[in-house]
């Protein structure tokens, strides 16, 4: 080996020339999950803004049923728990396992979304669609937002089974089940965000 | 089946677009047409299109700004003709309506579609490099960016074409562009170009993050970054943090457009102020993404064509974090007349005022540089100079500006158009021209022509300062901005004056032109076979010009700020490997083409209500990103054998041009071509 300054010994260049794709990744999926924060962060501020515009139309205390929003979180909450045991199965490398809370996860969160859609459906069957006022457009922009981001993260789920079945638990299989899992947690934090400041605040 | 979309959407009463249209079309057949003589639709698509090399994606990015500045361009003169004619019984050649389409136009395409694609292309061709890497991150969602960015340029020239652009400016103020006082395409265009363009900056920004925080070649820590790789980080992280509120503000308005919600209107409890926030807390911030890269362009050209280290490197850097992190709390500036209490407007003005403070200090870093250095007056140079001279002027008329009782004074009038110009104009635009001048032969291989850089230079600073400072003297007299026509004809005299000037602007971009023309004529007389045509100090001049494709065939060890300048000092500059590795690059995918195009078609649809194709379109992109997803294959390795051919290819080349500053030892600069 020379002392070559201008380059370095083989071993060290081995690393350097393959990067450590999976810190990459994770990291690169971090500062998404940042500026989605602030995607968040811009409607809450807007909702702030508008939560007293009714313009005579409902107010939250006419509209939000505590008890049924307390469900539909617990829900939520339970799939980011059921996904914890994704990772750890993951961990052992135990494919069945995997599969096995993964469906447990997706069908949480499809509960969740049912429930969403169920309480929206019924928001605009009584005449009150996000068109009323501009409490109920920000109303509805934030909480669907979160719920947009919980149907891609469905999808999302979906492929990654698929994959899990056709490749196995390869790396990048394993990279991708991390990210996912990133952003399911991320989503539950935002989820309570809202059940504070749009639901608890909203009936205050 | 077509949704709004009709024969009557063309706009066929508008003489002026209807030219543009027809020239615009002929041109593209005809470059089609030459493509196809040429057989070269193969090559296009195999190393051009559906290439993931941030080189070439750099250089189709700035392929783009050129043809988005032409355009903005075009905009711009027939302002200043208009207003050069429309005095008093005259009413000048366009139509209110047309007048509004084409400053709403101009401002949008200079922001999103020129300086935009213009700095992430020069990043996207200097920032791996210097930092000694091979490519970026993530080469794919490089090219997504790039094609995210194609689309809504695409949709921006369609407008042209079919339907309208947007008459509400290029800041689209709510309740103007509501339904209601907007109900044709136009606000949906300018909505939808925004919006895609935006997502692809989004991810530009992510991707080039992890690429300077991860890829960095061993021994640069941070504090030995190239001064642009610094700027270029200042920059991703606005671009990160600025966005998605843009993104935000975008998506409310197009909900109250497409849904009937009530963000932005002034009935049912919407706050049309909200949008004005929203937008300036992405909009203020965007002025600094567009000026601080160039500030670090401006900076390597400074130190390289004086021979000497940047004077002030750790000031320059906590200069542009000082600058970055001020610029998310100025926003309410551009609304002062808003009626917000004193206490806020004192806070704004205050912070305003503050950012002259690290800008001063960059400017007297640049004058130190220069300062005993032996300067060698190439056009980059030119530019930096001009540059320095000129926005200082601007900079203390934003000093100005940024008290709030002046404001009242001052807002919405003449006066704030020759601020911002004078800002952006020199202090964005001929720092990309700087650099687009520096890293030609890197990128491309052979220098462009001096003297018609020079010509270029001397017509963009005389037109500027032609067209800009009489609307200093304008604003102060109370003409306001945007007006189509005016009664007052004590303002006519200075309107001829700012017409002559973007007369001389035009024989600017005349010259560049001609540069471009004269240089590819006389690729031969130029070529750069050494790698390092200036005497560079960073390491992308380490490369050969244009550059491997895998840029380092050993990845360089870094020891000082200047590395390269470092390496030339000790003499170990192209000391050959003892051997060389397999290297793994990125394999090229049409999928970012696709995605593209189909995100074209996607805000086409929704522009137009139809909305089948949309769906289609939105089924076509999640299906492409699923497929891409599972594809695990994404790269291949180019073998040491192989690597070796080309590096020997290299080192002979090199050896036939036998420079002083090759051999290492003594730093005398090379001499300057003969023009």
């Amino acid at each position: 080996m020379t002392t070559d300054a201008s380059t370095i010994d083989s071993v060290r260049t081995e690393e350097i020339e393959h990067p450590d794709t999976i810190a990459n990744q994770a990291f690169g999926f971090w500062l998404y999950l940042m500026s989605d924060l602030v995607l968040f962060a811009t409607i809450f501020a807007t909702f702030a803004v508008l939560r007293h515009n009714y313009a005579g139309g409902p107010t939250g205390k006419d509209l939000f049923h505590l008890p049924y929003v307390f469900g539909e979180t617990m829900v939520l909450l339970f799939s980011s728990a059921t996904y914890g045991l994704v990772v750890l199965a993951m961990r052992q490398g135990n494919k069945a396992l995997v599969l096995r809370w993964l469906v447990v996860t997706f069908l949480l969160g499809l509960g969740f979304i049912s429930m969403e859609i169920n309480e929206f459906y019924h928001l605009i069957l009584d005449g009150n669609g996000p068109g009323i006022s501009g409490f109920l457009s920000a109303f509805f922009t934030l909480v669907g937002t979160h719920g947009t981001h919980v149907a891609f993260g469905l999808m999302w789920m979906a492929v990654m089974m698929g994959q899990i079945i056709a490749k196995g638990l390869t790396s990048p299989v394993q990279s991708r089940l991390l990210r996912l899992s990133m952003f399911w947690h991320f989503l539950d934090i935002v989820w309570i965000g809202v059940f504070t400041v749009v639901y608890l605040m909203g009936v205050m | 089946m077509f949704g709004r979309l009709s024969l009557s959407a063309i706009p066929f009463d508008y003489h002026i677009t209807m030219i543009a249209v027809g020239g615009s079309i002929l041109l593209g057949l005809a470059i089609l047409a030459l493509i196809t003589y040429y057989g070269k639709w193969t090559y296009l698509w195999k190393e051009w299109l559906t290439s993931v090399d941030h080189k070439k994606i750099g250089i189709m990015y700035i392929i783009l700004a050129l043809v988005m500045l032409l355009r903005g361009f075009s905009d711009a003169i027939l302002m200043r003709s208009q207003q050069a004619i429309a005095a008093g019984t005259s009413q000048g050649f366009l139509t209110p309506d047309h007048f509004n389409q084409i400053f709403s136009a101009h401002g949008t395409i200079m922001i999103v579609f020129m300086a935009m694609p213009f700095l992430v292309g020069l990043m996207n061709i200097a920032v791996p490099q210097q930092i000694g890497a091979r490519d970026v991150a993530f080469p794919f969602m490089n090219s997504l960016s790039l094609w995210l960015t194609a689309a809504g340029a695409l949709l921006v020239m369609v407008s042209l074409g079919l339907g309208e652009f947007s008459k509400a400016g290029w800041s689209g103020y709510a309740p103007l562009t509501e339904l209601k006082y907007s109900p044709g395409t136009g606000t949906d265009y300018w909505i939808w170009a925004f919006q895609i363009a935006g997502i692809g900056s989004l991810l530009t920004s992510i991707n080039f993050l992890v690429t300077i925080i991860k890829m960095r070649a061993p021994g640069m820590s941070l504090m030995r970054m190239p001064i642009f790789v610094w700027t270029a980080s200042a920059t991703i992280l606005l671009m990160l943090f600025a966005f998605p509120v843009l993104t935000a503000a975008l998506a409310m308005l197009t909900l109250d457009r497409y849904l009937g919600m009530h963000f932005f209107t002034n009935s049912l409890g919407g706050n049309m102020m909200m949008y004005v926030n929203l937008f300036w807390m992405w909009g203020h911030p965007e002025v600094y993404i567009v000026i601080l890269p160039a500030f670090g362009i401006f900076s390597e050209v400074v130190a390289t064509f004086s021979g000497k280290r940047l004077f002030g490197y750790t000031s320059m850097v906590w200069a542009t974090a000082a600058i970055m992190i001020l610029s998310f709390v100025v926003w309410l500036h551009h609304f002062f007349t808003m009626g917000a209490s004193p206490d806020v407007n004192v806070f704004f003005g205050i912070t305003t005022m503050m950012i002259a403070v690290p800008t001063g200090v960059k400017v007297f870093n640049w004058l130190f540089t220069m300062y005993r250095g032996r300067i060698r007056f190439t056009s980059p140079m030119y530019w930096t100079v001009g540059f320095i001279v000129t926005f200082v002027i601007g900079g203390m008329a934003g000093v100005l500006l940024a008290s709030p009782p002046a404001d009242y004074v001052l807002h919405n009038s003449l006066f704030l158009i020759a601020h911002f110009h004078n800002m952006l104009i020199p202090g964005a635009l001929f720092g990309f021209f700087a650099g687009y001048t520096y890293w030609f032969p890197k990128a491309i291989g052979f220098r462009l022509n001096e003297e018609w850089g020079k010509r270029a230079f001397w017509c963009w600073i005389i037109g500027f300062y032609l067209a800009f400072m009489p609307l200093y003297v304008l604003g102060f007299m109370g003409m306001p901005r945007r007006m189509d026509h005016y009664a007052n004809t004590a303002w006519h005299p200075l309107l001829l004056v700012a017409a002559s000037g973007a007369g001389v602007i035009l024989l600017g971009i005349f010259s560049q032109m001609v540069q471009l023309f004269v240089s590819i004529r006389e690729r031969n007389t130029a070529r750069d076979l050494t790698g390092d045509p200036w005497d560079g100090r960073t390491l992308e001049w380490a490369t050969s010009s244009p550059p491997a494709v895998y840029n380092f065939a050993r990845i360089p060890v870094v020891h000082d700020i200047d590395a390269f300048a470092d390496m030339k000092e000790k003499g170990i500059v192209h000391q050959r490997p003892d051997r060389y590795h397999d290297i793994r690059m990125p394999k090229n995918t049409a999928k970012g083409f696709v995605i593209g195009a189909l995100t074209f078609l996607f805000g086409f649809a929704m522009i137009w209500y139809i909305w089948w194709l949309a769906i289609v379109a939105a089924v076509g992109i999640l299906i492409t990103v699923i497929a891409r997803a599972a594809d695990d294959d994404t790269e291949y390795t180019i073998p040491a054998a192989e690597v070796e051919q080309i590096e020997s290819r290299r080192y002979r080349e090199t050896a036939s041009t036998a420079s002083s500053h090759l051999s290492g030892g003594e730093n005398t600069p090379e001499p300057l071509p003969q023009v």
